[in-house]
């Protein structure tokens, strides 16, 4: 509204206007600018040769969006979290430094060449493979999201948080994974007739553990060895990792190294004491692997503020733990009429799916959110209907509308409605 | 190491297919370059069924996962009275003097799950005892993960037990008792499996 706002970028965020400003600040300081009218300028990076090529790259240093950490509790600060910063990245990609984290005693540093992946149980024969090994395999490459079980509780709790759309829904991420199908591996062991469930293990210090149902397991399920295109990072299970697609992000047991094969589940702590959906008659569901259809607008979102009148761009993400994002709709006005936004990326299996619609604010009081509809036909619910059946002690897989009001001044907030 | 993997892909003894079409490549005939194709299309369609089968056969696997059914649980034995000390020693920094600190509590909440405040502990909410030898053995304490001896765990499972009032103070747990405890929640559950 004022003039020196016509230079912000037109998703206007508050991270992106203090990288501008930084930037004019640094010309001045160096001294370089020529005292001619601003138009006639030369930038000081187009009068001499910049850096040269490097065997790493880096991002540019007027782009500073970070993960938000939150450490464990103070008797174990490595087994916290780091939410991705949904507000500031577009597309459906997370860059691998930017991906989510959820780890419940650190990052071990593999040395793979001491590391392999060992199947046994009722097999017929254990099996025992390295990480040269797996590699040689036929590889599948897809992309899908990987959402924490945990992700948005926030939302279940009884005061909506002012908070941003990263504080709120950050355990959310959308990479390309590459691995090698898990049922080539457990038929090479070979399944006897006793088998009916997998127990993933990790080599962190935690020895995370989880169970899957064979089927599930003989389904999508792949050992991750890449992400994006380079060999998986440490903090995303290096060297290998159980990827399951559409499921919560626990079953994905990092840094993977044995897996037994036997008749019931383990009940590991991860999946009785933790991970399970405690409901209000205190009955809890247990082995409720699939994420549900889910949406949430990125842009406008909380903790921005509105610079101006006019054309935005509202855009989000959407995914479903149970196919492809058949359609998401936007609403303005609180839930009162919704129109379709436009899809991209459309009809990834359990991929993030980036949506857009335009969007004229006049100054006015407005509330916007958007609703997904996965290729089951699954609509995602509103807050009321999310949390319809479960305890106040149960705040996982919760998938409710999300709610972002916008006031006079601009100031978007996160509300329930 | 990227060609000895190859090398180990030409050469697998499940692989004769594959090793045949690579010895017609290197007599280079274009009838050969022709059954190679072939070949190559024919695996483009089987897919899975030509994998390298790297899968070195493995005889005595630690088993490392203990379940409801005691499997994999080690010899040794412990009580109550036993795991009050270990306890102190090695846990009670981080979870209390009887178990009960705030934030990292392990005790308490029986009948509390279908009020409007559950609460979640051993004792209300865990529907195995097996699994708290299988967590304690594997991820504590905290920053010292598996360095408790076997006698150590089965102690320390029957002290968190005895404190959530499941066990007596001189009640020996072993490989055989421990999976027959029978845990308060352990119908608190409805698996999806979905």
């Amino acid at each position: 509204m004022t003039g020196s706002d016509k230079r912000l970028p037109e998703q206007g965020g508050l991270l992106a206007r203090r990288s501008l400003l930084k930037a004019t600040t640094v010309g001045i300081a160096g001294g370089f600018l020529l005292p001619t009218q601003a138009a006639e300028t030369v930038p000081l990076w187009s009068t001499h040769s910049g850096s040269a090529q490097s065997e790493y790259g880096e991002r540019s240093a007027f782009v500073q969006d970070q993960r938000q950490v939150q450490f464990g509790n103070p008797y174990g600060p490595q087994a916290g979290v780091s939410y991705t910063p949904l507000a500031t990245l577009n597309g459906s990609i997370t860059p691998n430094s930017l991906h989510f984290e959820r780890h419940h005693s650190g990052i071990p540093a593999i040395d793979p060449s001491l590391h392999s992946l060992t199947i046994y149980g009722d097999v017929k024969r254990a099996v025992r493979f390295s990480v040269d090994d797996l590699r040689a395999y036929p590889l599948e490459s897809h992309c899908y999201f990987l959402e924490c079980s945990g992700n948005s509780y926030l939302n279940t709790l009884p005061r909506a948080q002012d908070l941003s759309v990263q504080a709120i829904h950050g355990l959310l991420s959308g990479s390309e994974w590459t691995g090698v199908p898990l049922r080539y591996l457990l038929d090479e062991a070979g399944l006897d007739s006793r088998a009916r469930w997998i127990v993933a293990e990790g080599a962190d210090a935690s020895g995370h553990t989880r169970s899957l149902p064979i089927d599930l397991a003989r389904d999508k399920v792949m050992v991750a060895l890449y992400q994006n295109g380079e060999v998986l990072r440490p903090a995303q299970g290096y060297p290998m990792r159980l990827f399951v697609p559409g499921s919560e992000g626990n079953v994905s047991v990092k840094w993977l190294h044995k897996i037994k094969v036997q008749q019931t589940p383990a009940y590991s702590r991860e999946e009785t004491s933790k991970y399970t959906d405690l409901l209000k008659n205190g009955k809890a569901e247990m082995f409720s692997f699939a994420m549900q259809v889910k949406s949430v607008i990125t842009s406008p979102s909380g903790a921005m503020v509105l610079q101006r009148r006019g054309i935005y761009e509202v855009s989000g993400l959407a995914w479903s733990g149970a196919g492809s994002i058949r359609g998401v709709e936007v609403s303005a006005d609180g839930g009162q009429s919704w129109v379709a936004a436009t899809l991209q990326s459309q009809g990834g299996d359990r991929a993030l799916t980036r949506f857009r619609i335009p969007w004229r604010w006049q100054g006015h009081g407005a509330v916007l959110q958007s609703r997904a509809t996965d290729s089951a036909g699954n609509i995602q619910p509103s807050r009321e209907m999310a949390l319809a059946r479960y305890s106040a002690a149960g705040f996982y897989h919760y998938n409710g509308i999300q709610s972002w009001a916008v006031d006079p001044q601009g100031v978007v907030k996160n509300v329930y409605i | 190491m990227f060609i000895s993997s190859s090398l180990r892909w030409l050469i697998g003894p499940h692989n004769l297919a594959v090793t045949a079409a690579a010895v017609l490549v290197l007599l280079a005939s274009p009838a050969a370059l022709t059954q190679q194709h072939s070949t190559l299309a024919e695996a483009a369609q089987l897919g899975h069924h030509l994998q390298p089968r790297l899968g070195r056969t493995v005889d005595n696997v630690a088993d490392s996962i203990v379940s409801p059914d005691g499997s994999a649980l080690p010899e040794g034995s412990g009580t109550a009275a036993i795991g009050e000390g270990v306890y102190r020693a090695r846990c009670s920094a981080c979870h209390g003097p009887v178990g009960a600190q705030k934030g990292n509590s392990l005790v308490g909440g029986i009948g509390s799950l279908a009020t409007g405040k559950p609460f979640k502990s051993i004792g209300s909410y865990w529907p195995y005892a097996t699994t708290l030898f299988d967590y304690i053995a594997r991820a504590m304490p905290y920053g010292q993960e598996k360095s408790l001896t076997a006698n150590e765990v089965y102690a320390l499972t029957a002290y968190l037990l005895h404190l959530n009032g499941i066990v007596g103070a001189q009640q020996v747990v072993d490989k055989d008792r421990l999976p027959v405890i029978s845990m308060p929640n352990r119908d608190g559950f409805i698996e999806l499996h979905r």
